[in-house]
């Protein structure tokens, strides 16, 4: 790792303890995020995403869910050692995260301008003046239009597009080294998601900021991402440069997923979806676990998993056939 | 804000009238008044007099119309019993009722929100488990039986506490454990289940994920969220309060109006028993129209609602 490495996340294994037996959901996923650099985290719905997210800030549902095993490193500090009264100072402050639905992730009861105080206050406690004026930069900074009169609104009285703005202004007012995006702009209106994804882009190039960008939708991953990982139930299948990647995928299933992309946004009619489903976590292969739906699967891949190939520089793919190639 | 306002208002008046019309009618089912009223031995020419007298020999639609323009005017008739107006019986007795009830519902706050917020807190933990029982046995105890029960062991058995009637501090004491058991019982269940969804909320997520610290995250973020249902399902809870007044004020010869609503069922009091339950239906009325207030206050998205 270079010494700009800002977040290295090493062999991180989260289970879920379920009353039906022990689930594992982050199966030992590594990757690294360095300053001012965007990853994408890219897989189906389901595949671990936000569990993983999750876990750097140790904010997994509980008790069900616990981080088992591996490292989250923050500028060198193991997060997963740290108390939880340091976790808290690290969270928002540190690193920062906007969930998929502004729908549902700004309290109800309570005004905007309130919610963005709230956490950046903690910058500057007792000097409501200087509170005031930041909470006002970082609307402005989100362009939400208005910000003076926006603060005393409620969330019900803005539309699903100025609440991720807010959910935005929220994350980075208090400038955290790492910023994660799980699927901000999956439950907005296709006219916004673009301003959206551009509001973040500029955000991000005004600052150093690394954002972990999550979604499930390649396309974005092609617009916003200087890297990639791709994750298939639980694991990282495939990472690299994202234009190595979208041009040469090797991962039958980032091949897939890539496939799923429409040319032009415009363009009418269904995707091509991947054949099956992935399997279930109580249940996942013995082997490679894309080989129930893998056109090239063969005997070894049902009863191994494949190790991990480097293709290409800083480009890895957990498969077989990429193996048998490279060899 | 204000049309919400007027619109409850309204919605209480009509549940008034309602509430009149179906004991009104309900009244002359049972037969004509007059009867209840006249000894047993009276002459037909004093039953016929007083049909006369009261109105009661006009068409039914005619008697309603009465009936209503009297209680506009604050007249529910005279008590059999107590021979004055039934309302003035009603409000003699109001102020020993007073004495118990907020008394009761300050204390089943106080007890249910913490303990509901803690069983929520540690679902499943002993703290959740012992309080669930406590809740489940508060809920399915009848009122009647806790007071005799009560009775039996603090004023028969210990005789730590007096039985009945009202008197000095430790005279209220009973009364309220029996009256506010239910209560209590029933706001903390509410409580436990609404704190449950907020805490699994994704706003409250994001609340931890800004830093704040679980004191924020569960008194500001979550409890303020968690009594808007509460609050919702209070009527359900104010029909067991009244129930319960008038077997808890029973049961300790409490001069209240829940005992005089089962002396006026016991005497016969027909007029009496009319006027009471009307009255309370007007205080239920209002006490909804505080909470309904209330709801407007905690929750923006009716305060701010054209
Ligand atoms: N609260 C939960 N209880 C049990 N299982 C869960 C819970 N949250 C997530 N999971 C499991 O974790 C898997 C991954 O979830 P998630 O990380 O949310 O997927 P995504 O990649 O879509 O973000 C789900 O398929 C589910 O099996
Ligand atoms: S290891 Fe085998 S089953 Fe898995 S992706 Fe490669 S070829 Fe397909
Ligand atoms: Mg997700």
């Amino acid at each position: 790792m270079t010494g700009d490495t800002v977040l290295d996340v090493r062999d991180l294994h989260t289970h879920f303890f379920l009353r039906r037996g022990v689930v594992k959901v982050v199966d030992g996923v590594s990757f690294s995020l360095r300053r001012g650099e965007v990853l994408g985290l890219v897989g189906e719905s389901g595949c671990g995403k936000s569990v993983t997210a999750l876990s750097l800030l140790r904010l997994l549902p509980q008790p069900a869910a616990r981080t088992v095993q591996g490292k989250v490193l923050l500028d060198g500090e193991d997060l997963l050692t740290k108390s939880d009264r340091e976790m808290r100072q690290i969270r928002g402050s540190k690193i920062a995260m906007i969930l998929q639905d502004p729908q549902t992730s700004l309290n109800p009861v309570f005004t905007i301008g309130d919610q963005l105080r709230e956490s950046i206050a903690k910058l500057h406690p007792g000097q409501d003046d200087t509170v005031m004026r930041r909470v006002i930069e970082a609307l402005r900074k989100v362009k939400l239009a208005a910000p003076e009169q926006r603060i005393d609104q409620y969330p019900h009285q803005m539309s699903g597009g100025m609440k991720q703005r807010v959910v935005g202004a929220i994350a980075i007012s208090r400038e955290p080294r790492v910023l994660i995006a799980d699927e901000p702009t999956t439950a907005l209106d296709v006219t916004i998601q673009l301003q959206y994804l551009k509001l973040l882009q500029e955000l991000q190039q005004n600052s150093d900021m690394a954002i972990l960008f999550i979604t499930h939708d390649f396309g974005i991953v092609a617009k916003m991402c200087d890297r990639v990982s791709v994750m298939y139930a639980g694991r990282i299948v495939e990472s690299g440069p994202v234009r190595q990647v979208f041009d040469n995928p090797r991962h039958p299933y980032t091949q897939a997923l890539i496939a799923s992309v429409p040319k032009m946004r415009r363009q009418a009619g269904r995707l091509p979806t991947i054949e099956g489903q992935p399997p279930a976590f109580s249940d996942l292969p013995r082997g490679c676990r894309f080989a129930p739906r893998c056109p090239l699967a063969d005997d070894r891949c049902r009863t191994t998993y494949p190790r991990s190939y480097a293709v290409g520089s800083e480009h890895t793919a957990d498969c077989w056939k990429v193996g048998a190639a490279v060899l | 804000m204000r049309r919400y306002i007027l619109r409850r208002f309204l919605q209480g008046l009509v549940l008034l009238v309602l509430v009149a019309t179906i004991v009104f009618f309900l009244g002359r089912l049972t037969g004509n008044p007059a009867d209840l009223m006249l000894p047993e031995d009276a002459l037909e020419e004093d039953r016929v007099a007083l049909i006369e007298t009261l109105g009661l020999d006009g068409p039914l639609h005619k008697q309603f119309g009465i009936f209503l323009a009297n209680a506009l005017r604050g007249d529910l008739g005279d008590s059999i019993r107590h021979r004055e107006p039934a309302v003035d019986v009603f409000f003699s007795r109001l102020p020993n009722t007073l004495k118990i009830v907020p008394g009761t519902m300050a204390l089943a706050l106080i007890l249910a929100i913490p303990l509901g917020i803690l069983s929520a807190l540690y679902r499943g933990r002993m703290i959740d488990r012992v309080s669930g029982a406590i809740g489940v046995l508060g809920i399915a105890t009848p009122n009647f039986w806790l007071g005799i029960l009560l009775i039996y062991v603090f004023s028969v058995q210990l005789g730590w506490l007096p039985s009945a009637r009202m008197g000095g501090p430790q005279h209220y004491i009973l009364p309220t454990i029996t009256l506010g058991t239910f209560l209590v019982a029933g706001f903390m269940r509410l409580i436990r289940s609404s704190m449950l969804e907020v805490l699994d909320s994704e706003f409250v997520k994001l609340a931890r994920i800004k830093g704040l610290s679980e004191t924020i995250v569960v008194w500001k973020h979550c409890l303020r969220n968690a009594l808007i249902p509460v609050l919702s399902l209070w009527g359900v809870l104010m029909g067991g309060l009244v129930t319960g007044a008038i077997v808890t004020e029973t049961v300790f010869a409490w001069p209240g109006i829940g005992r005089l609503t089962y002396e006026a069922v016991i005497f016969r009091d027909y007029p009496l028993l009319q006027a009471v339950i009307i009255m309370d239906a007007v205080l239920i009325v209002i006490i909804n129209l505080v909470v309904d207030i209330l709801y407007a206050y905690v929750d923006p998205r009716i305060r701010l609602a054209e």
